[in-house]
């Protein structure tokens, strides 16, 4: 059947079964590659994208339940030629080993940026608890969060400082 | 505990096998295999006073080739796997043609472009092929000066590169790469001595140059095998069992089959395949075949099970072929304190995020395989005989996929890839396996047991040192269809392989059993076991892993009975300067005589090794705090020093230590591959748990040894072992409690530490 | 709770807390002691203290999410706003270090914290109050020679007037039975454990036996079925159908494992719980599961019956629920559908889960909504679906799920269900 989807701010019509996972259509169909097949069973967060804000796992995510609400993948935050300030931090931390867990690290912490407030190391380390690395690059992706975070602040404080 | 130590080597000749290989007999030069000896021989030494992989491959412009605008083309066998390789080594080949980075676009392993380098593996990849652009870049910036002093008519030394791609000589006078390269033939051997750049004034090597393969990797470029979208592609699923050794029926092809949006299901022998127009047809319909029954079509699993016991059970039931590896010499010596302790580690999963994933392509009699594999020149061997085709016409070509680290299904999955696109002609083809086949059929890294016996003189010094270690072979990567699952289930299917072990002193399971310390009395046995009761290969440092372990650990074991500092005892045995230097640095930089004395809970421990002891030097010193209510291991801070050489990428080479420590840490703390009879029961990432978040160390910190211009010595796999033994070391410093058997979980921790 | 309930409950909490207030409102402060030294104990009784930690779950209220071990501060939600558990490491300034054995044994027995002051029936001092003096004494021995963590719970928010502990004084009168067990001689000494552990340490009532308006145990009604954080604790006595399913063998596995052949997976608040007795003495698991099967009516000699053929109305369910059906293939058969990897691995079935055969969708609902998580990341795992999907997309897989895997009715005004479930269960 054909659906319209929202994705990263631009309408799609796809034409799909209503139970295929999110992750497949983004990938096959929109040819969006930050979303990835991990484990297909919520388990490791390498699918994660927003739906209307939240961080979802897109392999179990029926297409047919995100219909008219906001999907945000981590091309939505920016581009390999023009990286948004997350994925800056990721590059100037190179959190990365070999990657494929990355985009969906970087679209889990985008949520806890979004979300805003004082945000400790521990906050991170609990909030980050839900995906998976397997090349041991935990402490640079934990470094790169905080540096996003701590620019946000910054933006913040040198907003709040002027009269 | 005293006694002479003369019983102790007379038995130790007693058993010892008819070989013996005496490790420091081996040339150097010849010792090292290309790969790390692990695959095939690899391609064949026609110059052997060539430095690196320009033994196999000599002609320059096999290597570099520089066009008319001055861009350069290097091209590498080795293949980009998450380790920076490409990275590294377009600043090794800047560095010695003297360009910016940006002017060098590099090409990895690709069967019709170029050199065969064996498998990027064995942390070889810096000193196969980094040596080889090294020189080979050193040799065409020496040709480019020579022809442009011949036109200039000045003498050769009066020429000089300047760093942008360009030539000077006297009196202004200047060209760029292309305009000389364009009249120069690179299709030369190189020679061996070609000068190289002083290392006081490189401009690109030693610098942290951000990795040219990240920026995709965050916003969603296509960085992966999986993300190949070729026209016309098809999506496939392959049909087994829940894991090796097991198959399903009855099959309801013919039901699948007729699914809408399913175009064929491939039968050839056993072999079977869905394909479909749509990924997503493809696991539904995966999903309806394996509705079925599960039946055993290989031995039962070691009855033991994945626990301590289990291990040594199933592994000492093998018939072993005895090697010898080092047998004294043997000199009198006294006994204050003897050890003797059994260290195990259980089968590992190589646990890669990213399931494997393979495309192909079978068109007018030819065959392309898009593959991930560390062995791309194999996987084309591979294909050609599974599918009945001369080498010449299957063309394999290496794209990046998630992490490996050895060899997981990345082999099958391209073979059964291939398989599928012979059956299906002039469509490419996209396999990926789902997340249980790759826990199921993967080879996992195999269960080991060691040995240990050592003994402290009065003199506080070690006075003997025997080491045996039993282990299936770690080296079962294809060479041939034998070695990848639809070799098996061909109508006519291929014999598997028997396992060989890889010689000293780049060893398998016999990796690092050798201590790098001077022991005398120093008695090592591999008991190589060749028959796998549980699929099993290469997993990121081999047997290096335990023997380091058990190394490490005994080291521990004898400064407790005898009262040393750990750190004194090592540096007593340490005659190797840059051993020393490696391990006084970590005690250093982790302020190790002013550690926290241990409190119960509290500890520190450390542990060295060189890889293979030809690799890149590792210490890693680790604060540990133990929650003796629970069995929580947390590492506070770990602090780790490496000696690689003269470091082309230093923080390449921090990556590499940083994860590989974390990796090590998750290993030796969490992880076993549990089964039963029937069945591998790790099949998700809830029966397979991998270290999360909270549990990764709260600082890690690696430095780099500087020595500018030293031979490159591989990294990738260094931290593995010494990573472990800090880590059970802390434990033990912290407790009081020595564990030997991995994995250090919670629940066993918890168990033989108590609450008080 | 809804709104109304809640209000009187308030109000009956204000009367009787005002009655009693006049009565016996203060209790002294036992005087501080200087922290005793890890050398005050015998080792085998600070041993045997944490068996009976582990027993009495006490690390999972007492320690916060990736958390050190009993230093507190783990937020409890009730009815009643929000609790922060208490730091019980013997920190001298933020934790218990100066309390005497006395007030431990009084905070243990009575609820009343060493400066005299109520503590809240959150901490189950209704069932602890029947641990004997040996099994205190070793707790305190274990607890005082725990390392001292400095860690400062935060304050509770409660709904006002609560946060005014003296009203806990008329709560205790009308609802603290205190008291040790007597054994009861014509049963065997195991049933006499696990009703000693059940009723004492084990607080298993906490949460099995169903609470008045002003939140205590009903006392008539004990094991007939409760409400955690969300969940249902299903009714443990014989009135309960499902209970006529176990047997003491089953529930032993059960309780050490977290998996029944026949019930499914422990999830919610039961986790945590099955996770402590996975490290708990044999016996002492054995004993809780011969007591509660004789609460259950269950004949000690019972064989466990044949494990019945899955239910499965594929073609009924996705005929009356066809968007359900699209979204569970989707979302759910990945491991719940026929040939998912985990149906392989001889995981219970759908039809074979109490939550989908309950006569009540709570249990159902609150495992789509958050999920299960085994506490050592080993064991039955299931992803939360709260933010993926929408309450009308979770009721509508509630819905296919109950007509597909169950012979009984459906579930009604689900959509209502989602909702209630999303209040009472927003965990963090």
């Amino acid at each position: 059947m054909t659906m319209t989807l929202t994705i990263n701010g631009a309408e799609h019509r796809v034409e799909a079964e209503p139970d295929t996972p999110l992750l497949y259509v983004l990938r096959d169909d929109l040819g969006l590659n930050g979303a990835k097949y991990g484990c297909g069973l919520g388990q490791c967060g390498a699918c994660t994208v927003h739906v209307d804000g939240r961080p979802v796992f897109s392999c179990l995510t029926p297409v047919a339940a995100v219909q008219g609400r906001r999907v945000t993948t981590v091309e939505g935050l920016g581009s390999p030629g023009n990286l948004g300030p997350l994925q800056q931090a990721f590059e100037q931390e190179q959190a990365a080993q070999c990657g494929y867990c990355i985009a969906g690290m970087i679209m889990r912490a985008q949520v806890l940026l979004d979300r805003g407030g004082s945000i400790s190391d521990a906050d991170i380390r609990n909030h980050m608890q839900t995906n998976l690395c397997r090349c041991g690059t935990h402490m640079r992706i934990l470094r790169a969060v905080r540096r996003a975070v701590d620019a946000t602040g910054a933006r913040t404080s040198s907003l709040e400082a002027k009269p | 505990m005293s006694r002479s130590l003369d019983t102790l080597s007379r038995r130790s000749f007693l058993t010892a096998g008819a070989l013996v290989v005496g490790f420091s007999m081996v040339p150097r030069a010849f010792a090292q295999l290309v790969g790390g000896g692990e695959g095939g021989a690899g391609p064949k030494v026609v110059a052997p006073n060539l430095p690196g992989s320009l033994k196999s491959a000599p002609i320059l412009d096999s290597w570099i080739r520089i066009d008319a605008n001055g861009a350069v083309t290097v091209f590498t066998g080795k293949v980009e796997l998450g380790q920076g390789i490409k990275t590294a080594l377009i600043q090794v080949a800047a560095e010695e043609l003297d360009v910016p980075p940006a002017r060098v676009t590099l090409v990895t392993a690709d069967t019709a472009r170029t050199p065969d380098e064996g498998l990027t593996a064995g942390s070889h990849s810096m000193q196969d092929s980094g040596t080889a652009i090294l020189n080979a870049a050193a040799n065409v910036r020496m040709l480019l000066a020579r022809k442009a002093a011949e036109g200039w008519g000045v003498a050769e030394d009066a020429v000089a590169t300047t760093g942008d791609g360009r030539l000077a000589g006297p009196g202004g006078r200047s060209a760029s790469y292309g305009e000389i390269a364009a009249a120069l033939s690179l299709h030369v051997e190189a020679m061996p001595d070609a000068p190289r750049r002083d290392p006081a004034r490189y401009r690109t090597m030693g610098r942290d140059l951000p990795r040219v393969d990240i920026p995709a990797k965050l916003a969603g470029g296509a960085a992966y095998i999986q993300d190949m979208r070729l026209p016309g592609m098809l999506h496939a699923r392959v049909v087994r069992g829940p894991s090796v050794g097991s198959r399903l029926e009855p099959l309801a092809i013919a039901e699948v089959a007729a699914m809408p949006g399913v175009v064929t299901v491939v039968q050839d022998g056993s072999f079977v395949a869905i394909v479909a127009e749509r990924e997503w047809t493809a696991v539904k319909a995966l999903r309806r075949i394996q509705n079925a029954k599960t039946v055993r079509s290989a031995p039962p699993l070691p009855a033991g099970g994945p626990n301590p016991q289990g291990v040594v059970e199933a592994l000492k039931a093998l018939p072993s072929r005895d090697i010898v590896i080092q047998d004294g010499p043997d000199r009198p010596a006294n006994a204050a304190h003897t050890v003797k302790a059994r260290y195990t580690r259980p089968w590992l999963s190589h646990g890669s995020i990213g399931p494997s994933c393979s495309l192909a392509l079978f068109q007018d009699g030819k065959l392309t395989v898009w593959t991930h594999s560390q062995g791309t020149f194999d996987v084309r061997r591979v294909a050609a005989q599974l599918v009945g085709l001369a080498e010449e016409d299957v063309h394999a070509i290496h794209v990046e996929g998630s992490g490996c680290y050895g060899q997981n299904g990345a082999d099958d999955v391209s073979a059964d890839a291939a398989l599928i696109a012979k059956h299906v002609p002039g469509r490419p083809i996209r396999l990926q396996w789902m997340r249980e086949q790759e826990f199921g059929w993967e080879p996992l890294g195999p269960g080991m047991v060691t040995e240990l016996e050592a003994s402290l003189g009065p003199d506080k010094r070690i006075a003997a040192w025997r080491h045996e270690v039993w282990s299936n072979p770690h080296n079962n990567r294809p060479v041939g269809a034998g070695g990848v699952l639809a070799g098996g289930e061909v109508p006519n299917p291929f014999p598997v392989p028997e396992g060989k072990p890889i010689p000293m002193p780049e060893g398998d399971g016999s990796r690092n059993s050798v201590p790098l310390y001077n022991l005398p009395n120093l008695h090592v046995v591999y008991h190589f076991l060749k028959d796998m009761p549980i699929r099993v290969s290469a997993l990121r440092s081999l047997g290096a892993h335990l023997n380091v372990f058990s190394i490490e650990s005994m080291f521990d074991e004898l400064a407790r009975a005898g009262g040393i500092d750990p750190l004194d005892l090592r540096l007593a045995h340490m005659a190797d300067e840059r051993g020393r230097d490696v391990i006084a640095a970590v005690a250093e930089r982790f302020a190790w005589r002013d550690r926290p004395q241990p409190d119960g809970r509290r500890g520190c421990g450390m542990a060295f090794a060189r890889y293979k002891n030809l690799g890149a030097y590792c210490a890693v010193a680790m604060e540990v705090e133990v929650e003796r209510e629970t069995g929580r291991i947390r590492v506070r801070r770990a602090v780790a020093t490496v000696d690689c050489g003269q470091a082309a990428s230093p923080d390449g080479v921090r990556n590499q230590v940083e994860g590989g420590i974390v990796q090590s840490i998750s290993w030796t703390s969490r992880e076993a591959m549990s089964f039963d009879a029937e069945r591998r029961t790790g099949f998700d990432w809830s029966a397979y748990p991998i270290l999360r978040f909270k549990d990764v160390p709260d600082s890690v910190a690696v430095h780099v040894m500087d020595r500018p211009g030293q031979p490159f010595l591989g990294t990738a796999e260094a931290a593995q072992g010494p990573a472990a033994a800090a880590l059970a070391n802390a434990v033990a410093d912290a407790t009081g409690v020595r564990l030997r058997d991995m994995p250090l979980n919670p629940e066993r921790v918890r168990a033989a530490v108590g609450v008080i | 709770m809804t709104p109304r309930r809640t209000v009187a409950a308030l109000a009956a909490l204000a009367v009787v807390g005002l009655a009693g207030f006049a009565v016996v409102a203060w209790k002294p402060e036992i005087a501080p002691v200087r922290r005793p030294m890890a050398g005050d104990f015998a080792p085998d009784e600070v041993r045997r203290g944490a068996t009976l930690a582990t027993l009495g779950d006490c690390a999972v209220c007492h320690t916060a999410d990736n958390g050190v071990i009993y230093a507190g501060g783990r937020p409890l939600a009730t009815p009643f706003g929000t609790l922060y558990a208490t730091n019980i490491t013997p920190d001298e300034a933020t934790g218990i270090g100066r309390w005497s054995k006395d007030a431990f044994r009084r905070a243990m027995r009575d609820g009343v914290a060493r400066d005299g002051s109520h503590l809240y029936p959150a901490l189950p001092y209704d069932h602890y109050t029947h641990v004997t003096d040996g099994d205190l004494d070793a707790l305190y021995a274990y607890l005082m020679t725990r390392p001292a963590v400095e860690a400062r719970a935060p304050e509770n928010s409660l709904i006002p007037p609560l946060g005014f502990r003296p009203l806990l004084t008329g709560w205790k009168l009308l609802f603290l039975e205190t008291g040790g067990i007597a054994p009861d001689p014509a049963r065997s000494d195991t049933w006499n454990r696990g009703r000693y552990l059940v009723e004492g340490l084990g607080h298993c009532g906490s949460c099995h036996t169903p609470r008045n308006l002003a939140g205590a145990e009903i006392r008539s009604k004990a094991f007939a079925g409760g409400v955690a954080e969300g969940w249902n604790a299903p009714p443990l006595d014989a009135s309960s159908a499902a209970a006529r399913a176990w047997t003491a063998e089953t529930l032993y596995t059960y309780l050490r494992t977290g998996l029944s052949p026949r019930q499914g997976a422990a999830a919610g608040p039961m986790e945590p719980v099955v996770h402590g007795l996975s490290s708990a003495p044999e016996e002492d698991v054995r004993a809780i599961a011969t007591y509660i099967g004789s609460v259950m009516g269950l004949k000690a000699s019972k064989e466990p019956a044949p494990v019945p053929p899955p239910v499965d109305r594929a073609a009924e369910a996705a005929r009356e629920h066809p968007e359900g059906a699209a979204l569970f293939a989707g979302a759910c058969a990945g491991c719940h559908g026929d040939g998912a990897p985990m149906v392989a691995q001889g995981r219970p079935p759908l039809s074979h889960v109490d939550a989908v055969q309950a006569e009540d969708p709570r249990n159902a609902v609150q495992a789509i909504l958050q999920g299960l998580k085994p506490s050592s990341g080993v064991g039955p795992y299931m992803p939360p679906f709260r933010d993926s999907l929408t309450d009308g997309q979770v009721a509508q897989i509630a819905a296919y799920v109950r007509t597909r895997f169950s012979e009984k009715p459906a579930w009604p005004e689900l959509a209502d269900a989602v909702a209630e479930a999303k209040r009472e269960g927003s965990s963090p």
